[in-house]
């Protein structure tokens, strides 16, 4: 370990902006800005070309060069929802939405109470039950996916809504018990037990001081929690068919090349990407502890 | 899952425990109807995750030693190793192991080597900064068969595909009317799919490292710099030594995340031209050839080399942990 690691506790964060130390070469800076914006262009670029492209006629967005100043049309989003294509993507759609946000609720219904249970009043050996939650997140989903298979068919369950449900639920469960763990970590105990001690009802408790402190955190967990059960392929698409599928399948059907349809795919590939882009600005603060399951702040 | 007991035991000191529960003196009955109550809130989510996690493994492990084809279900069996022997002979299966080793180091380290770069440049104070990390984390945001989508049809593509396009533009500029337009998959189908899954998750690393720099104390850097240390050498003895962690965590969490990778592979290239990775090919063989005994035994290999990433990245948590603890 370094030596500066060991220097007592450090801010969690850094001071106000203000504070960094001034770049001794007005102009070296200058460049390294400008490096710096010319590489976040260079990655938004595919997803820029994306939006582009969607918005372009199909006869327009398969040309060579790229003609970018092509009039703008609705025709990709109007084909992709089945204008004159026949398709409808609104049933996966709807299945990925159940399928996230029903699964995103169950999670925090068992991950909070699990959470209090490893911080505010932590049973014995809880680090080794936060190690246990942690390594079931690493094991790869493709090695149990058989059996889960042969279940779901035993059962009855194939292509079935609730299936996809239960596995979210567990998929994202470490995730969450580690970051409401680290949420309610912040909880000042002593206060907690100042105030009933005080006499402070446990619902003015809850809503002076701990509801401050974990309502970010709960929105936090939820978002992640939905974008990772909203990417999802590899379960979906070996346990539905054609009633429970849900987007991420939907675009399945746009692997193979079929004529002029770029427009349409790019329409396609934002529209479900959407969401995801929504909930991930929404928790961008957040957004690393959740990926790296609170290890990181 | 004995990975965890070893990594939970094996960490060295223990992080500051909390006060142990109190042991009212009368012990015994109170004591263990005590400790229940802590446990209770516990319970649910531990039951679920064994039943759904952990039992789905154990089925697979048993499997993995049987002859089992959906084909042909009158030969069901015992197999010993024989499965495991036709996974670790199979040209194809040895193929896929080498891809999953490939794709997955290639990934993650230009991924880990890139985002720092980019964290570096993110550290420093610029005109827009808070923008241009919104533009970074963008990739990231994008579901993943879209991305893939999105690099195989609209970028990729020979014919029509922003690269050749690009190219042909830039060759025009010159007054040539012959670009060169490689057919980028077919051309070099492994890295096709690397650069969409690199383009996906430096962002990932970039943010991981950012919030490490981010950590950093920077009165002690101030007074290196007061003491006449160069960058450079701030860099290498200070920024460096406490980056390793994080540059560990995003590394390891990074290869979890790929080893794991099928999005890419299914819609990149299906498979073919020599890209499919374990994930791929046990998918192929239950889905598919319905091959249960072998399939399985490719799961238990896939679960191994995760177990041996696992044991690390779950050390190199654990020492984060303590020190967020600690603090």
């Amino acid at each position: 370990m370094s030596s500066i690691t060991d220097i007592g506790p450090v801010p969690a964060t850094r001071t106000p902006e203000g504070e960094e130390r001034e770049p001794r070469k007005p102009r070296a800076g200058a460049l390294l800005g400008l490096a710096a914006w010319l590489i976040g262009f260079l990655f938004v670029v595919p997803v820029l070309w994306m939006v582009l492209t969607s918005l372009h006629s199909e006869e327009d967005a398969a040309t060579n060069p790229p003609s970018i100043l092509a009039p703008l049309t609705l025709d990709g989003y109007q084909s992709f929802f089945g204008v004159g294509t026949g398709a409808n993507p609104w049933p996966s759609l709807l299945n990925s939405l159940t399928a996230s946000v029903i699964s995103t609720i169950v999670v925090l219904v068992l991950a909070i109470p699990a959470a209090y249970a490893l911080s505010i009043k932590p049973v014995r050996k809880w680090t080794d039950v936060m190690f246990f939650f942690l390594s079931t997140r690493m094991l790869p989903i493709v090695a149990g996916l058989l059996p889960i298979y042969l279940f779901a068919q035993w059962s009855g369950l194939l292509d079935n809504i609730w299936l996809l449900i239960v596995l979210y639920t567990a998929m994202n469960l470490p995730i969450a018990v580690w970051m409401m763990r680290s949420f309610l970590a912040e909880v000042p105990v002593e206060i907690l037990e100042a105030a009933s001690m005080d006499g402070a009802g446990l619902l003015l408790t809850l809503r002076r001081v701990v509801a401050p402190i974990v309502l970010p955190g709960i929105a936090a967990t939820s978002l992640i929690c939905f974008i990772f059960s909203w990417n999802e392929l590899l379960l979906a698409r070996t346990l539905t068919g054609t009633v429970a599928q849900t987007a991420p399948g939907y675009l399945t059907g746009f692997v193979t090349s079929q004529g002029l349809f770029l427009a349409q795919v790019c329409a396609a590939a934002f529209v479900v990407s959407l969401p995801v882009l929504i909930a991930g600005f929404a928790a961008q603060d957040k957004l690393v502890q959740g990926l790296s399951l609170g290890a990181v702040k | 899952m004995s990975t965890t007991l070893e990594a939970g035991r094996g960490r060295g000191q223990q992080p500051p425990t909390p006060p142990p529960p109190p042991s009212p003196p009368a012990g015994g009955a109170l004591r263990r109807s005590a400790d229940w109550a802590r446990r209770a809130p516990l319970l649910p989510a531990l039951v679920f995750t064994i039943i759904v996690t952990q039992l789905p493994f154990v089925v697979t492990l048993i499997v993995s030693f049987m002859d089992w084809n959906a084909y042909y279900p009158d030969e069901r069996g015992f197999a010993g190793l024989r499965n495991y022997a036709s996974v670790l002979t199979d040209v194809n299966m040895r193929r896929a192991i080498l891809v999953t080793v490939v794709l997955t180091a290639v990934v993650v380290l230009v991924s880990l080597l890139l985002g720092m770069g980019i964290a570096l440049l993110l550290d420093r104070k610029f005109r827009g900064r808070g923008v241009v990390r919104t533009m970074m984390i963008t990739p990231f945001l994008i579901v993943p068969v879209a991305a893939a989508l999105l690099w195989k049809h609209a970028l990729f593509n020979p014919e029509y595909g922003l690269l050749n396009g690009m190219l042909t533009t830039v060759w025009r500029l010159f007054g040539s009317d012959s670009p060169p337009q490689p057919d980028w998959i077919t051309a070099a189908p492994l890295v096709s799919v690397e650069v969409a899954l690199i383009w996906q998750w430096t962002p990932f690393m970039m943010l991981i490292l950012l919030a490490g720099l981010q950590s950093r104390p920077l009165d002690v850097i101030e007074a290196a710099h007061i003491d006449g240390a160069t960058n450079w050498q701030i860099f290498r003895y200070m920024t460096f030594p406490h980056l390793r962690r994080y540059l560990e965590l995003g590394g390891l969490l990074g290869s979890i995340y790929i080893v794991q990778n099928f999005d890419a592979v299914f819609t990149i290239t299906s498979g073919g031209l020599g890209t499919a990775n374990l994930p791929y090919v046990i998918y192929q063989t239950f889905y598919q050839a319905h091959d249960y005994g072998r399939a399985s035994a490719a799961g238990v290999v896939v679960v191994i080399g995760t177990i041996a990433i696992a044991t690390f990245a779950l050390r190199t948590v654990s020492t984060l942990f303590q020190e967020e603890n600690a603090r």
